[in-house]
């Protein structure tokens, strides 16, 4: 495509970011529906069992209170699939757990009854009067225990070829016979998404058969799908609304609980109903990233060659769904390892489903990785990042094909001039002030360039603005801002002639906001849209001007509101005339992924380089500098990519050093409640992360040449943080967080 | 939350009174710890006397000491003029609690009477003797990273969470309290108790009985102080461990010192004997490590805090070098 021109790459403002910091954009728990009524959860106190008995006669009586609502006296919805079913079908999409439908016990706080009053504190007070007696049962919610039970995931038993099927190239486990070897354990704990934004619904039966949602999810049509299906409607039955959405992180990537229960809710009480679940909800309800331990063996040749690696993983999932994440893929493909194993095993707890949670699995997999890689550069006495050097690869080794663009080493040389990586030692401990040890540390990440099939409506409208439509969310990337600057670029007009609407299932069809595809797969939709205008206006010209419909497609330029004809200074052509004459105009187009990703490996990647500072006394680690480099194609916006790089960067942060969901599992029941025990970063923990973009275009992912940056922001991050630990005091943390009880 | 009363007095015997009338009534002044505990349940008053109308908010000069009201906010006294210049302790423990927002709210009385931040207290569906007397100590073969290390006993091995009062025990201060039976001072080192057989009671403060004040005498600590707090994150978190460290030089040798330590037990942990093995001696690392042994004398983890015995005398030591060279 031409070289990109005036909107790309420029840090346009967001275009909604006046509506959210005057408080004027609305979300989903800020509908004022005529009527609305507010539902609250009642959530079991034990972990497994089932219900024996469940009083709700002082709930029902108290004032305001429109209804109890237990399995006992549940609308069943057509679409409740009998138990026992193939847990891993569909494994994590559409598979919601199905609440109020038995008495059955599968996790602590699982909703057993959802309270529905006229005010949101007398369904609160009611919910808290409704008693439950249950039979016990014994509970497994502690992963280390059940390790010996874990089990291959049902997905890769039926296909070899499955991502979470075992793999083997060269011979297994070659690493023990190596010369130089390396073998450990990892661990990360669960980790909870905890978006700003609590996770919400209202939910609005608007007739028998038709059903409103206005709720929080970062894909309208999975979320439509799935109750479309749950309650046996027509997909075009049910509408969904998520124009705005406080950050999700991937929880909203699934249908939960409270969702299934507030539609039934509003169908018992035939009136709006609104439900917004509690920080304490947030851990037991909404997924997680889940705990998950790892082993890796590795060999290497005395000078820095690896030989052989094997990863294998075990990650926790739940007694009803199989949840599986892509944890041992970067292993396959980022180094050059001729003997290379891995596998991959699920246990089954008591506790909700996870979800992925942001730069998913392969976050978690890039900690072990790129910890042992720091681990072995130590054992060979090598530069870490000259090691990672020594093992580079120039083509996919998992499958044998070319990468599509790769352009990791530019990252590495950014980053570590940036950091100032020459003051590194190869010997821990070696740089301090005062009490403070400092250490470097580098960590790699890669991501899938995903792309999907998108659609995108587009109209000129006769006031020359251009209206696109896409289904598509914003959980905060800037979705609608990137969109905005691909049409203004495409149609040569001002980004305020654009608007773009998005977040509403009745718009043309795009994918669900998550695995960094969203630029890569609606981004050519848009852009594809805007070209058909582009020839609709043209064949327009065309019809009333013989230069215009004698001039080749490529001597038509368009730029500000006008069509011009190279060489021809008299040809001129207003837009608005045009559409003006046709009586409007609109495009739909359907834009799917190219032949490509079949001839090449497509993949994003990023290098966090860590500058840490460790209290010799105390144990307390400070990330004093932090330097993030991206290979994710072109960059539409530099300050909303600069935006998703530094936060990422942050969550980095806090997976490295600070968050950290605990169960007691007497009780089968987690202590950590709120955000004053679970610890996310703050600003004092947050240096001004430093941002570099190789900004080279991948032609083959699609004609923008996006690759995608959300993932790889946060994966590799924590290793970083962990090997610059390493290299600051000589101690190694395999389990994270890194709290200061682990380093004194 | 439950259904309760609220009233708002503005003479403090009205206040004292609707609360010692009621043993279901209790006092409201900032509400950020109590309005939690109510939303959980774990507190269920069902009268809030609030008393944010008394003249009770006032920093003065008071027989050679600083009185602070009990009403005064806890940002209040951290950017207090005289606060700084007098007992500069006071105001480096205080900023290092909660967050700003917290501190605007937060009031010295509210302060040295908020609750422990155990998870089983704040759970109702599990066992806590302090939440509810005999149903056990979920923490003793729980998760008890946060735990105590001194003065716990079977019944309970929680920590007082507050950072203020760690400097007030160090600095020797008084609480003032008014109550149905008239005034009394109680040694600020007597205010709150160990848990032993009644771990529902965190204070020696009786039904009704309101502080008024805080008097802080004056004494030569203005100059070498530290309060240094370690934990999970650079801000907006409860200790693992704090110390606080007061120290009188002449030239390089201890005169006197003041020393206390947070996190480690149900009160704040002043430090007697390790301040007597300071004095007279040089301000060194190898001073401090002395006297840190003391500190740590009869200290006893449980499961998952045995780091704090370690992490517990190298603060102090730390608190002391930062104090030595303030
Ligand atoms: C997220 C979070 C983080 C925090 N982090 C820290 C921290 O790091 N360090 C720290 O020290 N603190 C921390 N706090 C606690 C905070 O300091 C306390 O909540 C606050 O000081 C309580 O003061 P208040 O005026 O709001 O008390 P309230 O909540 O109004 O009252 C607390 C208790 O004191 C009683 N009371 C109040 N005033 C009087 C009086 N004059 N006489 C008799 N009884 C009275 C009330 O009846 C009530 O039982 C944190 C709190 C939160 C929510
Ligand atoms: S330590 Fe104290 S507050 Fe915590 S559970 Fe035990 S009794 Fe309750």
């Amino acid at each position: 495509m031409k070289p990109l021109s005036k909107q790309i790459g420029t840090g346009m403002n967001r275009v909604d970011g006046r509506l959210k910091v005057t408080g004027a954009a609305t979300y989903s728990a800020e509908y004022e529906l005529p009527g609305i009524t507010y539902a609250v959860l009642v959530g079991s106190t034990i972990a497994k069992g089932r219900l024996a008995s469940i009083d709700t006669k002082d709930a029902e009586r108290a004032p305001g209170v429109l209804a109890v609502i237990t399995h006992l006296n549940a609308p069943k919805a057509p679409g409740t699939k009998p138990e026992g079913k193939d847990p891993s079908q569909p494994q994590t999409v559409g598979s919601a757990l199905q609440v109020l439908v038995d008495d059955k016990i599968r996790f602590n706080d699982q909703p057993i009854a959802v309270v529905v009053a006229d005010t949101l504190e007398r369904a609160r007070f009611a919910a808290g009067l409704v008693k439950a007696q249950y039979a016990k049962e014994a509970h497994q919610t502690n992963l280390e225990a059940n390790r010996p039970n874990a089990f291959l995931p049902t997905q890769a038993k039926k296909n070899p070829k499955s991502p979470v099927a075992d793999y083997q190239r060269g011979q297994a486990d070659a690493y023990k016979t190596g010369a130089l070897k390396l073998e450990a354990e990892y661990v990360i704990p669960t980790e909870v998404h905890h978006p700003m934004e609590l996770q919400a619904i209202t939910a609005h039966w608007e007739a028998p058969d038709r059903l409103t949602l206005y709720d929080k999810t970062q894909g309208t049509m999975a979320t439509r799908r799935d109750f479309a299906k749950q309650w046996g409607l027509p997909e075009e039955n049910v509408k969904v609304i998520a124009t705005f959405v406080g950050g999700a992180f991937g929880n909203a990537l699934h249908s939960w609980p409270h969702e299934s229960a507030a539609i039934i809710a509003a169908k018992v009480v035939n009136r709006p109903v609104k439900l917004m679940l509690t920080r304490e909800q947030m851990f037991t309800m909404v997924g997680y990233r889940p705990h998950t331990w790892q082993k890796i063996g590795m060999s290497a040749t005395p000078d820095g060659k690896i030989t052989a690696i094997t990863h294998e993983a075990v990650g926790q999932t739940s007694t009803y769904e199989e949840f599986t994440e892509s944890t041992l893929g970067q292993t396959r493909m980022m180094y050059e390892a001729p003997n290379l194993t891995t596998r991959y095993r699920l246990v089954a707890l008591d506790i909700g489903s996870p979800i992925w949670m942001r730069g998913p699995g392969e976050a978690t997999g890039a900690f072990a990785l790129e910890s042992a890689m720091d681990e072995m550069a130590h054992l060979l006495n090598l530069d870490p990042l000259e090691f990672r050097l020594r093992n580079y690869t120039e083509q996919d080794p998992e499958r044998n094909r070319p990468w599509s663009t790769k352009f990791l080493k530019e990252c590495y040389k950014a980053g570590a001039d940036r950091i100032g990586w020459s003051k590194r030692q190869l010997k821990p401990g070696a740089l301090r002030e005062g009490d403070w040890l400092i250490g470097y540390g580098m960590g790699v990440g890669t991501f899938g360039a995903h792309r999907g099939s998108s659609k995108a409506n587009a109209q000129l409208l006769p006031n020359g603005t251009v209206l696109l439509q896409s289904a598509v969310t914003d959980i905060g990337p800037g979705t609608g801002t990137a969109m905005t600057q691909i049409a203004a670029d495409t149609l040569g007009l001002e980004p305020g002639k654009i608007r773009f609407e998005w977040g509403n299932s009745t718009f043309a069809q795009a994918p669900t906001q998550g695995g960094s595809a969203i630029v890569n797969s609606v981004g050519p939709a848009v852009q594809e849209a805007c070209l058909a205008l582009k020839d609709k206006l043209r064949e327009l010209a065309a019809t009333g001007n013989s230069a215009f419909a004698a001039a080749r497609k490529e001597d038509v330029a368009f730029a500000d509101g006008y069509l011009t004809l190279n060489g021809n200074p008299t040809a001129r052509a207003n837009y608005v005339d045009l559409v003006r004459q046709a009586g409007g105009t609109a495009v739909a187009v359907d834009s799917k992924p190219g032949p490509d990703g079949q001839k090449y490996s497509m993949y994003s990647f990023s290098v966090h380089f860590a500058e840490v500072r460790v209290h010799q006394l105390t144990g307390e680690v400070r990330v004093s500098k932090l330097v993030s480099c991206a290979d994710a194609g072109t960059i539409i916006n530099e300050k909303t990519a600069g935006n998703q790089m530094k936060g990422g960067a942050v969550g980095g942060i806090g997976m490295a050093l600070m968050e950290h969901a605990l169960i007691d599992d007497r009780f089968g029941r987690y202590v950590t409640k709120d955000l004053a025990d679970y610890h996310v970063p703050v600003h004092a923990d947050a240096p001004a992360v430093e941002v570099f973009f190789v900004n080279q275009p991948d032609p083959h992912v699609n004609a923008l040449g996006t690759k995608g940056i959300g993932e790889i922001a946060t994966i590799g991050v924590a290793p970083a943080i962990a090997n610059a630990v390493f290299n600051a005091t000589g101690k190694r943390v395999r389990e994270l967080p890194i709290t200061p009880d682990k380093l004194i | 939350m439950n259904q309760f009363q609220y009233v708002r007095p503005t003479k403090q015997q009205a206040a004292i009174e609707a609360v010692a009338k009621d043993a279901n009534a209790t006092f409201i002044a900032g509400g950020t710890n109590l309005v939690d505990l109510m939303k959980r349940g774990v507190m269920t008053p069902q009268k809030l006397v609030d008393i944010n109308r008394l003249p009770l908010a006032k920093i003065e000069r008071e027989n050679n000491g600083l009185r602070i009201g009990a009403l005064a906010l806890n940002s209040a006294v951290a950017d207090d003029k005289l606060v700084r210049e007098k007992q500069p302790l006071l105001a480096l423990a205080l900023n290092a609690g909660a967050s700003a927002q917290l501190r605007n709210m937060a009031t010295v009385g509210g302060n040295m009477l908020q609750r422990t931040r155990c998870p089983y207290f704040y759970d109702t569906t599990m066992p806590c003797n302090k939440r509810e007397p005999g149903t056990g100590c979920g923490a003793l073969e729980g998760i008890n990273r946060m735990h105590a290390i001194f003065g716990f006993s079977d019944k309970c091995i929680a920590v007082h969470p507050s950072d203020m009062s760690v400097a007030l025990v160090a600095l020797d201060a008084t609480v003032l309290v008014s109550g149905p039976k008239g005034d009394r001072r109680i040694s600020f080192a007597d205010f709150h108790r160990l848990p032993g057989d009644t771990p529902h009671r965190d204070t020696n403060l009786e039904p009704g009985e309101l502080i008024t004040a805080v008097d802080v005498p004056d004494a030569p600590f203005t100059k070498h102080v530290s309060y240094y707090k370690v934990r999970e994150r650079a801000s907006y978190a409860f200790a693992l461990v704090s110390a606080a460290a007061a120290l009188e030089l002449d030239g390089n040798t201890i005169k006197a010192a003041r020393l206390a330590m947070g996190g480690v037990a149900h009160k704040p942990w002043r430090l007697t004997a390790a301040e007597q093995a300071l004095v007279g001696k040089p301000a060194t690392e190898a001073t401090f490590r002395q006297a840190a042994e003391v500190a740590m004398q009869g200290a006893k983890a449980f499961k998952h805090n045995a780091y704090k015995l370690k992490l517990a005398p190298n603060t102090l030591i730390q608190a002391l070098k930062t104090a030595t060279t303030a």
